[in-house]
């Protein structure tokens, strides 16, 4: 099981100081938590996308891309990318390019979003959001698995002959998760393409993201991708250490009651009963988390919020260094003798893997298309000329 | 037909304040003369009783997160699984109270449509007795419940009245609409809540309509 962290890049005021760090400030921790995660040997890190304020996080290739150059071994992800409001053409060029950057480590999201007045300031409208979601992916699958794209559909302009670049890295597209709280079109979505499911559960009761795993699962067994415990799973989580328990409950405490979600609301003990949120020492995060497997089965992507509610970046550091040195490992172990079958997948896919599932089938796309002439200026690329042999596609090798 | 296909539950969602309270005493009148009905058609009746006021933390706790845990849970599950719901409410600055809105604020929007309600309302003086008919039945009548002709509203002197006072006014009307309920839960076919994930369209047909 991979166990990683996720942002959302929220700006909040640190209820114990007052002090609030600029936009600035907020992208740089970012990176910071995330090159420390990495150093920590965390598996994944995960940008939030997000166009208004609070949040800093609105360019995640841009944010993932700079970290695929200063980190070694993390994974890099999205929580989420929003597949309804970015032109699903500017998706597959982007994440493509933070492919080949990363060289592979990387995977990403989709999500809708649940921010209303995004959908305008991007052109879109939020009664879309499913027929969005399903129109912009099908369309994104396709630009990344076939060469020369023609397409038509209700949200965009079409496509007349279209390629968008670079190609994959090693002609395989990156894996993709859909998240979904409530929605069970997007679980239905995730199993038919045989992608990763992730429930976000952080906000909500374990017998609702049970439900809609299920549904995800048995959806997924239905559209024969494998059996219902072979697909894959990831869960939200969030929780809150020290040492000694009570000191976790007492420094955690101004920021769980000012927290900009739930703050105000429920008391942390209620609130810590109902969702996977857990405050404590290091042991009773692995008890609670180690519990998981039983609602949901075996699943292979853990991730924690940890960089939230105005907590300084200091203590941030402290949670990640928690998780990975004294959580993660004692956790894994656990879970991981729960598997139940050497063929239910340890973790999810790695490009490596993908890239020798699809040479097996013959499945792996062209990493180049077309000669070195742009076709519509019939301008030759610096270096080539037209029809030079040295360019030749790798399908025409083949 | 078994026993239990021809029982009936009514749920009764009261949202007085004090201890006694005359919105909970309307409420059982309502409810006593639903059940005489039903039993009199021959239904076993059980009765939900949901006290708002003991939820009241779990109500705006729910309205914040987003989701309903526990003893709220399990109240609108009554609510939402009953063949017949009496709502009361106390009749706070020319409307229905704050909290009793609320706990109709976060159910899901689609839990009462053609679930028979009996409204009922409480307050001070007869002056507020109108409020029943422009405020609290605009509210059921959006959530497409089947809210019966009857609704009942209680003043303080009509606890007092003598039957010879009122034309027995408040016991006729509370019978009155204990029928209109109970006739309304007796011809009810209760499908159950609805299941999301029975409803999901197959990914064909998504992609089909899109």
């Amino acid at each position: 099981m991979q166990f990683g962290i996720f942002s959302v890049s929220d700006v909040t005021s640190d209820p114990t100081t007052g002090r609030v760090p600029d936009d600035a400030e907020r992208v740089r921790s970012m990176l910071t938590i995330a090159r420390h995660a990495d150093e920590a040997g965390l598996d994944v890190f995960a940008t939030g996308e997000h166009h208004n304020p609070p949040f800093v996080a609105s360019s995640p290739t841009t944010m993932l891309g700079y970290l695929a150059g200063v980190t070694k071994n993390i994974t890099l992800s999205t929580a989420t990318t929003l597949i309804t409001t970015n032109d699903p053409v500017r998706l597959a060029e982007e994440y493509a390019m933070l492919q080949v950057i990363s060289d592979g480590r990387m995977d990403l999201m989709m999500g809708r979003g649940n921010t209303g007045p995004v959908y305008p300031w991007f052109g879109q409208d939020i009664r879309n959001g499913i027929p969005l979601a399903v129109e912009n992916y099908a369309l994104l699958r396709r630009l990344w698995t076939e060469d020369v794209v023609d397409w038509e559909g209700k949200f965009r302009t079409p496509l007349q002959g279209f390629t968008s670049t670079p190609r994959p890295l090693d002609g395989v597209a990156p894996f993709v998760w859909h998240g979904s709280i409530r929605s069970p079109e997007i679980a239905e979505q995730a199993a038919y393409y045989g992608d990763g499911f992730l429930h976000n559960n952080i906000f909500w009761p374990m017998h609702h993201t049970r439900q809609m795993v299920r549904f995800y699962r048995q959806r997924y067994e239905h559209h024969g991708h494998g059996r219902a415990d072979q697909a894959i799973v990831g869960l939200g989580g969030q929780a809150f250490m020290r040492k000694r328990s009570q000191d976790a409950w007492n420094e955690f405490r101004p920021y769980f009651d000012n927290a900009p979600v739930y703050g105000h609301g429920p008391s942390m003990e209620d609130f810590t009963q109902q969702t996977p949120l857990t405050v404590g020492s290091p042991q009773q995060v692995i008890d609670r988390y180690a519990s998981f497997v039983e609602d949901v089965g075996y699943y292979q992507r853990q991730l924690f919020l940890v960089d939230h509610a105005g907590l300084p970046l200091k203590t941030v550091l402290e949670q990640i260094d928690l998780l990975a040195g004294e959580v993660v490992p004692e956790l894994r172990k656990i879970v991981e003798a729960k598997r139940p079958a050497e063929d239910v997948p340890l973790n999810p896919p790695t490009h490596a893997e993908r890239v020798a599932a699809a040479a097996a089938s013959g499945e792996a796309g062209a990493t180049h298309v077309g000669d070195a002439t742009d076709p519509y200026t019939g301008t030759v690329a610096e270096g080539g000329r037209p029809n030079d042999p040295t360019h030749v596609t790798q399908e025409a090798r083949a | 037909m078994t026993t239990s296909e021809q029982s009936r539950t009514i749920a009764i969602v009261s949202a007085g304040l004090s201890q006694p309270s005359s919105t909970r005493l309307l409420a059982d009148r309502l409810a006593d003369a639903a059940v005489r009905e039903l039993e009199d058609l021959g239904h076993p009746v059980r009765v939900e009783n949901i006290e708002l006021r003991d939820l009241a933390h779990p109500v705006v706790d729910a309205m914040l997160t987003g989701f309903a845990t526990g003893d709220l849970a399990r109240a609108q599950e009554a609510v939402t699984g009953a063949d017949g719901v009496i709502a009361v409410t106390p009749v706070f600055t020319s409307s229905f109270s704050g909290l009793f809105k609320s706990f109709w604020d976060i159910l899901d929007p689609d839990a009462l449509s053609g679930m028979p309600v009996l409204l009922g309302a409480t307050g001070g003086t007869a002056r507020h007795s109108l409020a029943l008919e422009y405020a609290v039945r605009p509210l059921f009548t959006y959530l497409h419940a089947d809210t019966v002709p009857t609704s009942v509203f209680a003043a303080t002197d009509d606890w007092a009245a003598s039957a010879a006072d009122t034309g027995a006014g408040l016991p006729r009307r509370i019978e009155r609409a204990g029928r209109e309920l109970a006739r309304r839960a007796a011809q009810r076919q209760d499908d159950g809540p609805a299941d999301p994930f029975a409803s999901t369209p197959s990914f064909t047909e998504l992609l089909g309509g899109s």
